[in-house]
């Protein structure tokens, strides 16, 4: 694949150099000529001193003919309009913009970004998934729809223990897919299926459903 | 009407004054409290400190209440992102923004947004100044 990174920092720099060695055609963009430099020295030249956001210097690096465009600069208002100028200017078929600001996601993928990335959405998913009290994990939002993927465990002193799935309401929009035992072997879940302390349920649901399954899985 | 400014430079605060005395009601929004100093001491709009790029900072603003935001900081990617978050967030009836670069204010014009570029009316002017 060719693959543009706009912004040479930290991120940028590891993001190259991991794609480089996957085997990928890369192409970093970068106003700092000592940045460009230093890169081009050390990894040969894959670095080009230009502002990614203006379509001079995008036609230059070729952006008509690649495959994805990643914009990984500090300001979120530079990796949008990158992304904006690929997309409707060079038509690449793919897109992500880095976001320091997690409310500029909903926005970000109005305008056409495919996947705005989030660092502190994602340390905040982390921690969710560390800490034990918490008893629902986003794992995966499903592309191109309005559900995602959620891990609920069952503590203890849940209401749902020794109920069977068909006793339990689930809101309209949720499924239970799987569920993870210590005594069992994963299984899918049946109308029969008694629920057991400590048993971690993979769910897919709507977003707005979600609150309600995690109480309808935990017993209120 | 209700007009949203943000930037208060030169441009901003010219345009602030006019529509101020124009009887508007005029909120300036600006990070830098200095800004501030090129409004007249006549203007009755409200002049506020916050990052136009701040959900919080707008609605303090008054975007949500706005028939008009335009965005003329000194940065073109911050104007097209603001103006884009109070067309597309805020559903403000009347966006425009300032763009520099005049490719980038081709492509955001064909998207739909009213923008201007200074750089081609004043080479536009300039010229036919020359020529005349």
């Amino acid at each position: 694949m060719y693959i543009i990174v706009i912004g040479g920092g930290r991120v940028g720099y590891y993001l190259i150099k991991a794609l480089l060695s996957e085997g990928h055609e890369v192409l970093l963009l970068e106003k700092d000529p000592t940045i460009v430099q230093t890169i081009n020295d050390e990894l040969g030249g894959v670095s080009l001193r230009g502002d990614g956001c203006e379509a001079a210097t995008l036609a230059e690096a070729g952006t008509s003919r690649a495959d994805m465009l990643v914009a990984v600069t500090g300001d979120d208002e530079d990796n949008l309009v990158a992304c904006q100028v690929a997309k409707h200017k060079f038509n690449v078929p793919r897109t992500i913009a880095r976001i320091r600001n997690p409310a500029n996601e909903e926005l970000f993928k109005k305008l056409g970004v495919d996947v705005p990335v989030s660092a502190t959405t994602i340390i905040l998913e982390a921690i969710e998934a560390e800490v034990p009290t918490h008893p629902l994990t986003h794992l995966l939002k499903i592309k191109d729809s309005n559900l995602e993927l959620v891990d609920v465990k069952i503590r203890a002193d849940s209401g749902t223990v020794g109920k069977t799935i068909k006793d339990i309401a689930l809101p309209r929009g949720a499924r239970l897919a799987l569920i993870i035992s210590k005594s069992r072997q994963p299984h899918v879940p049946a109308a029969s299926t008694i629920l057991q302390a400590d048993d971690q349920i993979i769910a897919i649901t709507s977003h707005e459903a979600e609150e309600e399954l995690r109480a309808a899985l935990q017993g209120g | 009407m209700k007009v949203v400014i943000m930037g208060c430079g030169r441009v901003g605060a010219h345009l602030a004054m006019l529509l101020d005395e124009d009887g508007h009601e005029v909120t300036v929004l600006d990070h830098d409290s200095y800004s501030f100093r090129r409004l007249p001491p006549a203007f009755k709009g409200r002049a506020l400190l916050g990052q136009g790029l701040d959900h919080e900072a707008l609605k303090k603003a008054g975007i949500e209440q706005a028939d008009v935001f335009i965005a003329v900081t000194q940065g073109d990617n911050r104007n097209v992102m603001a103006a884009q978050m109070a067309r597309h967030i805020f559903n403000v009836p009347r966006v425009l923004c300032r763009i520099y670069d005049p490719l980038r204010e081709e492509m955001y014009s064909n998207l739909g947004l009213e923008s201007l570029s200074p750089t081609t009316v004043i080479a536009q002017q300039f010229k036919a100044m020359i020529e005349k």
